[in-house]
């Protein structure tokens, strides 16, 4: 056996052991997480009144327009200094779900707009209230619309996690980056948690267009090519 | 059975409706008509309230809610009004995701929280009044554009509404397809549903309607019996509408 291929073969439980003691919790939390923060902020947005809007406007703003990983070392090596002081997994999973948070109440936000007015007042006009005709009318269709940029968040917030590997989380990249530091082979070693990556997010798009088969079955729009 | 009374609406300055009152008795067919943009549609949607008026009243039964400017009615008040009513639109707005089956039964089990067989029980009774149950399961994208009518004007009558608001029901359809719901129509009109409908349709205001009220910039200018305002419309506006109607399908207008 290559040599090249006995360590990529060594070193594969430990990567695999931090991807799936990590990378995926961490990911899979701050998803979620990011997500619901997401959607309450669109609704903020487009339904509450203004200061408030304003209030996610700015947290929108200022999230967007710094770097992600200034955000992580900020809340990691900056909060301490005014006397909070996260351990590294949670000061890792604030940061990516505000990160998330922010980029997904714009796709919420913008796939609740693209449900026509006709489906609110549809809605109304058989008596429902208006978070019934959010519930049962509007989120349904919205959801449809928002699978394909929300698998879009997921699959670049799985390849994001590999920053936690600056502020210590010991996550894939982090775990490679070990096992570099003792074998001196850094080609074989970021190939291989290259490629472990490239699986975990191949298996998330084989989910999307799981999901978005699921959601065509009513018809109406053009079909996707398979 | 509808009262409606010295209703105004403006948008951004722009007054649509100039203080409309009328009566709608229970038990008969009103007919809006006007031309485009003569605030037919606002007053429709001024009686259930999807668009709040800002002076004037609604009442309908024993539900009442008025407007006196500034203050907007209670939530609750204004679903009470709008629960007497159902709507069919022009567009049918069916809810896409959701079989023609489904689209009926939803105000049954979301709103009056029906239990299930029961909302489906009186769905598919429904869907055979209106000569849909063989579709019962279809999607809405693949019905027809009179089938997608008939399902919303299904849809629309299922809650038991008090009267049925029909917004240009047969507008987006082509003759054939208009005439499938203007039947459907008109079968409920004579089983003494309680109807008010804006409409360009003379065959369909001409059939059904017992009442027609003719609306130009934001006014009722003439009311009567169809046949009074379709045959010997007073005012010379109506006599000019009524008679580009009539050029336009070919109709007489009697």
């Amino acid at each position: 056996m290559p040599s090249w291929l006995n360590l990529m073969i060594e070193s594969l439980p430990s990567l695999l052991w931090a991807c799936l003691l990590f990378t995926i919790p961490l990911t899979l939390l701050s998803f979620i997480l990011g997500l619901s923060l997401g959607f309450v902020a669109a609704l903020v947005r487009l339904f509450a009144p203004w200061p408030l809007a304003a209030v996610v406007r700015f947290y929108v703003w200022i999230i967007r327009g710094t770097p992600l990983l200034v955000q992580l070392f900020l809340i990691f090596y900056g909060l301490p200094s005014v006397g909070i002081v996260l351990d590294a997994f949670p000061a890792a999973l604030i940061g990516f779900t505000l990160n998330v948070g922010a980029y997904t109440s714009e796709i919420v936000r913008a796939v609740l707009l693209s449900v026509p007015k006709g489906q609110w007042e549809a809605a109304y006009s058989i008596g429902m209230t208006w978070g019934q005709a959010l519930r049962r009318t509007i989120l349904p269709q919205a959801t449809r619309i928002a699978v394909p940029p929300l698998s879009n968040t997921f699959i670049s917030l799985v390849k994001d996690t590999s920053l936690a590997a600056a502020i210590t989380v010991p996550e894939l990249f982090r775990a490679g980056q070990r096992i570099v530091a003792t074998s001196y082979e850094p080609l074989i070693l970021y190939v291989e948690v290259a490629l472990i990556y490239l699986v975990v997010s191949s298996i998330l798009s084989s989910l999307q267009a799981h999901v978005e088969r699921r959601f065509s079955r009513y018809g109406g729009y053009l079909e996707a090519a398979s | 059975m509808i009262t409606v009374e010295g209703v105004h609406k403006s948008y951004n300055g722009t007054e649509v409706l100039k203080g409309v009152s009328l009566v709608v008795p229970e038990g008969s067919v009103t007919a809006l008509i006007g031309a485009s943009g003569s605030g037919k549609s606002t007053l429709l949607r001024c009686v259930n309230l999807l668009e709040l008026p800002q002076a004037g009243s609604v009442q309908i039964g024993d539900e009442r809610v008025t407007f006196d400017g500034g203050n907007r009615p209670g939530r609750s008040e204004v679903l009470a009004l709008r629960r007497q009513t159902g709507m069919v639109f022009q567009n049918f707005q069916l809810f896409p995701h959701r079989t023609a089956l489904e689209n009926v039964m939803e105000g049954l089990l979301t709103v009056l929280r029906w239990p299930r067989a029961q909302a489906k029980e009186r769905a598919m009774a429904l869907l055979e009044k209106v000569g849909m149950a063989a579709k019962a399961d279809a999607w809405p994208a693949n019905l027809s554009g009179g089938q997608q009518q008939r399902v919303a004007i299904a849809r629309a009558l299922a809650p038991s509404p008090k009267v049925l608001l029909c917004d240009e029901p047969t507008s987006a359809l082509d003759p054939q397809l208009a005439g499938e719901v203007v039947e459907v129509l008109s079968q409920l009109a004579r089983e003494g549903t309680t109807m008010l409908m804006a409409t360009h349709d003379l065959r369909l205001a001409s059939t059904i309607a017992a009442h027609v009220l003719f609306l130009d910039g934001g006014d009722i200018i003439e009311s009567g019996s169809a046949r009074q305002v379709f045959a010997e419309p007073v005012d010379p506006r109506t006599r000019r509408f009524v008679s580009s109607l009539s050029a336009v399908t070919g109709a007489s207008a009697s």
